[in-house]
């Protein structure tokens, strides 16, 4: 016992050295408006929480040490030789290099039924509508399963994009995340209000750094609607970690998608928590590993209020040992009733070397409620794939079919066609690029 | 058209022999007929003619208009022109039979070094193919052979018959699980097919498919051989006695 009391302690005492030696690596934003006490709070909850060890039982499966330590990590950048996807889209587009604002490769900052401003630009004001937001999403979140890494991004953020919808916006938001030095090392924070009635959508794409660490927090008020659509590829080296923390009102909607290839380290949290009756909220993944490849999609969903519906779709396509994680827990609270709650999680494996590592759970504490989730594991159907061949489809061809008709579900859950095609053609792509 | 010479086939990860020698051949434009008992082997003989894994080939040839067929992949096979219509259609979740079907017209038209199929042109086609073999657009956009009955399937693979326009259909209890209705479709769908340059070999376990395709020879195949061969007569002979009178002869 008292063994074990020493190791705890000295493995506190190691945390909480790791997290001021990373403190020390990255300057603080001298904030002094609105934001500099969320900051300090973020601050102070690091420090008290440590950053996170591979130790930790939510990093069981991700080794959190390149994402922790004080040193950046480099990765060389890669080019498909592709245009930028949502590119022929009509939207607001912003862009970051390397974690830094582009304002010559950004548009204005306006658009009809939307205030959006730089979070290092406003954040001199003494007060701001994201006040009570920033960094306030992410408190609730660090319970009851610590997410040091978020309040790591809310204490030193250097910069992110502050965005309120008060209306339906026709125009989405665009973020692109460049990344041009090796060992760059990007912190970014947004935060997205949707008003009453209002709807937005926010693309993001883009390898962004050698090292990312991103927060989005996102409420949603009642009767209002989120759509989010993410693209993380290109580098294989670069490292990610991004934490989505949204808060949803009545009626609402929030559908968020992600899809991933390439890199060697993604950790992709998302903190759910239904506060209003009869909302709605679908988050879905697809990713494509070969390689080092590590994909990380670790998501929390709290249900406390009735009649919401919760939907969890990841599907992981992975060769030459790739792997891929998947933590999915649904949350009921008493008096949650009515709740319908629904994940899957599944991975095909195109080798034996690949890995897939679930950990689905459910936790209901209401009585009149339908959850449902399931995992799996396969591989290409031989069958399948024998009756393509035989009607004459090269081998190469018929597994990409195989592999997109797995990955389909998770794509269904765009309610944008042709951005959903976008992304389906941009999977084809990489599948021509990595088979044989 | 097609020459199988005695062919004998082993299970890959059993030291089971399955073909012992079969010999066969159908010439072209004409419609042959394979009937025998269960598990004599039929369905192994299509599989390793279009080319499926599991089967060692330990001895014997199997060549289509001068092309050996056992040197090929089977999408290689399928392009030169081999078709097997599936005793049992595979279901593919998340494919529509649509693209399933414009891809493989499309990869062979490639392999053949043609132009591919302009989409307009390939709807039209499909849609005049789909419709005579009442197969509706709600099973055209549906994933390969999903929530298909028995019969829609089987009508499925004939349409793909069509579409590809082979010059060597393979036909495995094309029959089996059919109705009368549905047997008088696939058969017209099968009989609008027949042309001088193409040819059939009929795989079935009974003789009614026959009444609807009438084949040229028939060739009755006992314990992975072809132990007799005749006239369209031998199918009603096998339809009144059973296989026993005929197996029995050949002891
Ligand atoms: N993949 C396989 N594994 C094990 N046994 C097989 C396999 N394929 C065929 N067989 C065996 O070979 C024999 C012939 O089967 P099959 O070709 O399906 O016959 P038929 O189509 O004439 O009914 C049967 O005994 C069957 O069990
Ligand atoms: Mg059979």
């Amino acid at each position: 016992m008292a063994r074990q009391a020493n190791r705890k302690e000295a493995m506190a005492a190691d945390r909480r050295a790791q997290a001021e030696a990373r403190l020390g690596a990255t300057p603080m934003p001298a904030a002094s408006g609105w934001s500099a006490a969320p900051r300090q709070e973020a601050l102070s909850r690091v420090v008290e929480m440590g950053l996170p060890h591979r130790r930790d039982e939510y990093w069981k499966f991700t080794d959190p040490t390149t994402l922790s330590q004080p040193e950046p990590v480099e990765a060389a950048t890669f080019d498909p030789q592709e245009s930028l996807i949502f590119g022929a889209v009509d939207r607001l587009h912003l862009t970051f290099v390397d974690g830094v604002f582009d304002a010559e490769a950004s548009d204005s900052l306006e658009g009809e039924g939307i205030e959006i401003a730089r979070l290092s630009e406003a954040e001199s004001a003494d007060i701001h509508w994201a006040q009570g937001l920033y960094g306030t999403l992410e408190a609730r979140g660090q319970s009851p399963v610590a997410r040091p890494l978020a309040a790591l991004n809310t204490a030193l953020a250097a910069d992110g994009i502050l965005i309120r919808a008060t209306q339906k916006v026709r125009k989405p938001v665009h973020i692109t995340y460049l990344h041009q030095q090796t060992a760059s090392d990007a912190m970014l924070h947004h935060v997205v209000k949707v008003e009453p009635g209002a709807e937005l959508t926010l693309l993001e794409n883009g390898p962004a750094a050698a090292r990312f660490n991103k927060v989005l927090e996102v409420d949603v008020a009642d009767t209002g609607a989120f759509h989010h659509i993410r693209a993380q590829g290109r580098d294989h080296q670069r490292r990610a970690v991004s934490h989505i923390f949204a808060r949803l009102g009545e009626e609402s909607t929030f559908k968020s998608f992600t899809l991933t290839v390439n890199g060697v380290l993604t950790r992709n949290e998302a903190v759910i928590e239904f506060t209003g009756d009869n909302a709605t909220a679908h988050i879905a993944g697809a990713c494509l590993g070969d390689g080092t490849f590590h994909h990380d999609d670790t998501v929390f969903i709290t249900h406390d209020a009735v009649n919401c519906e919760s939907r969890q779709v990841f599907k992981k396509v992975l060769r030459n040992g790739a792997k891929g994680v998947f933590q999915g827990k649904i949350l009921v609270k008493e008096g949650a009733q009515k709740t319908d709650g629904y994940q899957i999680s599944q991975s095909l494996l195109l080798d034996d070397d690949s890995q897939f590592l679930a950990k689905p759970e459910l936790e209901i504490y209401a009585d009149d409620v339908a959850c449902s989730h399931g995992s799996t594991t396969g591989a290409i159907d031989e069958d399948a794939l024998f009756y393509l061949l035989s009607r004459g489809i090269p081998r190469k061809e018929a597994q990409s079919l195989l592999v997109l008709a797995f990955v389909a579900e998770a794509i269904e859950e765009i309610e944008n066609k042709d951005l959903a095609g976008e992304l389906t053609e941009r999977l084809a792509a990489w599948l021509q690029r990595h088979s044989g | 058209m097609l020459e199988i010479k005695n062919l004998h086939v082993k299970l890959e990860e059993e030291d089971k022999q399955i073909l012992k020698g079969v010999d066969l051949t159908v010439e072209t434009g004409k419609v042959h007929a394979i009937m025998g008992p269960n598990g004599s082997g039929k369905s192994t003989l299509s599989y390793v003619l279009a080319g499926r894994e599991g089967y060692e080939v330990t001895e014997g040839s199997a060549v289509m208009d001068g092309v050996d067929l056992l040197d090929l992949e089977t999408e290689e096979r399928a392009a030169e022109g081999l078709f097997l219509a599936f005793q049992y259609p595979v279901e593919i979740p998340g494919v529509s039979n649509m693209t399933f079907l414009r891809t493989a017209v499309n990869a062979q038209r490639k392999a053949r070094g043609e132009d591919e199929m302009s989409a307009t042109d390939f709807l039209k086609e499909v849609r005049a193919k789909a419709k005579s073999l009442k197969i509706d657009a709600e099973m055209l956009k549906r994933p390969v052979n999903m929530g298909f009955s028995g019969g829609e399937k089987k009508r499925n693979e004939i349409l793909q018959m069509a579409m590809l326009a082979p010059k060597m259909c393979v036909l495995d209890e094309t029959d089996s699980g059919l109705d009368v209705d549905a047997m008088k479709l696939v058969a017209d769908g099968v009989n609008a097919l027949r042309s001088e340059g193409r040819s059939f070999l009929v795989i079935t376990h009974y003789q009614r498919l026959l009444d609807h395709i009438k084949p040229d020879v028939v060739h009755i195949m006992a314990d992975g051989r072809i132990v007799k061969m005749g006239g369209p007569d031998l199918a009603l002979e096998v339809e009144h006695n059973g296989y026993a009178d005929i197996l029995a002869e050949m002891a």
